[in-house]
């Protein structure tokens, strides 16, 4: 083998052994698992079951699947609602304001999500800002606590992942042709009419990958709740986080996982479609 | 030209965004210990947390897995990247979508298949496991850099240090990497801090013999607020902001 050749072999094997040894075979362990039968001594044990799966379409799992979507979805919705104007606002700004107006949606973006968890807290608890401010304003004449509700978790959820949400729609939205509003408001539309024929569907890849970025992590960010929640709202993360951790059933936390990554590979192949169809469309523009 | 509807819809998304931040910083800075009450600025707290042996290692772990993971994800990544742009091989589509499942998996799927991994291996989580998984979520995100900064390439440069007899070796070491810097440092920062940041994969890969920041914290915070964790806090957010602010530099001169 020559040098050429060593180079090539090189790179494409260091690379191609991290991803199969570190990517691909843990996934396909966790597929194995769920159809492995549980061990009370092993954890394991090397048979053919359905165990796991069974355990997952038990009534119990079925209640804190249908939490979880309630929650994820809730925070999806919220964060695209609040999102869509701010990312709207923030893409057609002058350049200069842009870059540090767009610079400061990245900070929390980086932040460590854990600890903007824990911030939240000094917000929500019963002698926290809100409170005191709540008191201050004479709305409620002693301090009041938002920890531990429904309502907590979904603030937790929004507040760690809307950047999530921001950060695509904005760039969606700077891609978009301006000219084309301009054209249809010329046109005579509306700007309901404009906004729901033209801004809306070109900006839907921007929407489509918001929504993905948010609504998956949602679904699996179990401290939000055990923070701010007090356990009592319990995501698809904590089922997982539990049975591989508390219940000791690694069948039914696999078999929990290989649905989650079922439910993501949908949502991109979703996604590629919608993302297929838009390109369909602005190559069908002269 | 800030109008007055712009403000409208931007200001409260960014109260909403740094209230609490703000409100963390500012109480690592109260004298009172339960943090209700202002009671006067104070750096004890800060004094307290460099005396606090157990979190200032953990620091340390954290800083050791970030600039590690770091490194080997950002030398592999732009091998990745190099590979998947310059040659044509099998299972190059596939290694391709392979990347792009890791980049969108959710953490905690990673984590626990990781974590299985591991454990049927015989390794028991700490130090290694975790620097495989830090490694491994972010390579992606080195390659997507590198790769987009590759695509803006003119590749009659390489043609020509090819002609010119090149070994493959001599043209990425004198061509593409150069060319490729700021994207190569772009993704080693972006790496670091995604390891900084990330909760639920560590969660999963690390023991008790390893302990790194976020949980040390996550841990503290279930036993009760501790005002030295505000101060840990508030540190983290400053050095977030400092890299935000580098990474942003770097991206500015593209070249």
């Amino acid at each position: 083998m020559n040098t050429h050749d060593r180079f090539r072999f090189l790179s494409i094997g260091g690379g191609m052994v991290w991803l199969a040894v570190f990517g691909l075979l843990p996934g396909l362990l966790m597929l194995g698992t769920s159809f492995l039968a549980r061990h009370e001594a092993e954890l394991i044990e090397v048979r053919f079951s359905l165990e796991g799966y069974r355990t997952i379409i038990d009534p119990i799992f079925l209640k804190i699947l249908g939490n979880s979507l309630y929650l994820a979805v809730g925070t999806t919705l919220i964060c695209l609602l609040a999102a869509y104007p701010f990312a709207y606002a923030l893409a057609r700004m002058g350049n200069r304001c842009k870059r540090v107006l767009l610079m400061l949606v990245m900070i929390p973006f980086w932040t460590n999500s854990l600890v903007r968890t824990y911030a939240l807290v000094f917000m929500l608890k019963t002698k926290g800002v809100i409170s005191a401010l709540l008191v201050w304003l004479g709305v409620t004449p002693r301090p009041v606590s938002f920890m531990y509700t429904e309502a907590a978790v979904f603030i937790g959820l929004t507040y760690t992942l809307l950047p999530f949400m921001i950060l695509p729609l904005y760039t969606a939205i700077e891609k978009m042709d301006g000219k084309l509003v301009e054209a249809a408001r010329d046109l005579g539309a509306g700007s309901w009419r404009t906004f729901f024929h033209v801004t809306l569907p070109l900006t839907m890849p921007g929407i489509v990958a918001g929504c993905m970025m948010v609504f998956l992590p949602a679904l699996g960010m179990f401290f939000v709740p055990d923070m701010l929640g007090g356990g009592k709202h319990l995501l698809v993360g904590n089922f997982i986080k539990n049975q591989f951790l508390v219940a000791r059933d690694w069948p039914a936390g696999a078999a929990a996982g290989v649905v989650l990554t079922l439910l993501m590979l949908a949502l991109m192949y979703m996604q590629g479609i919608s993302r297929g169809r838009a390109g369909k469309k602005r190559g069908a523009r002269p | 030209m800030i109008r007055a509807r712009d403000v409208l819809r931007l200001l409260p998304v960014y109260i909403f965004l740094y209230a609490p931040m703000a409100a963390l910083v500012a109480f690592s800075f109260n004298d009172s210990k339960f943090s209700t009450a202002w009671k006067g600025f104070t750096w004890k707290w800060y004094a307290r947390l460099a005396s606090n042996t157990q979190l200032m290692d953990a620091a340390l772990n954290s800083l050791t897995i970030a600039v590690l993971a770091a490194s080997i994800a950002t030398i592999l990544g732009v091998l990745l990247a190099v590979v998947l742009f310059r040659y044509r091989f099998r299972g190059r589509k596939f290694m391709q979508s392979w990347l792009f499942v890791i980049m969108m998996s959710p953490d905690i799927v990673l984590g626990i298949s990781l974590l299985l991994l591991f454990v049927l291996a015989g390794i028991r989580p700490g130090f290694l496991p975790l620097l495989a998984g830090h490694v491994t979520f972010c390579i992606p995100f080195v390659v997507a850099t590198v790769h987009s900064r590759l695509k803006g390439f003119d590749p009659h440069v390489i043609e020509a240090a090819e002609d010119l007899g090149a070994s493959e070796y001599q043209t990425f070491r004198n061509v593409i990497l150069p060319m490729t810097m700021p994207a190569v440092v772009a993704g080693w920062l972006l790496s670091f801090t995604l390891s900084m940041d990330d909760v639920i994969i560590s969660f999963f890969l690390t023991g008790p013999d390893y302990e790194i920041l976020p949980l040390q914290i996550y841990s503290m915070v279930k036993m009760g607020v501790k005002p030295d964790v505000n101060a840990l806090s508030a540190i983290m957010i400053g050095v977030t902001v400092c890299l935000v602010f580098a990474s942003q530099l770097l991206m500015r001169k593209p070249k």
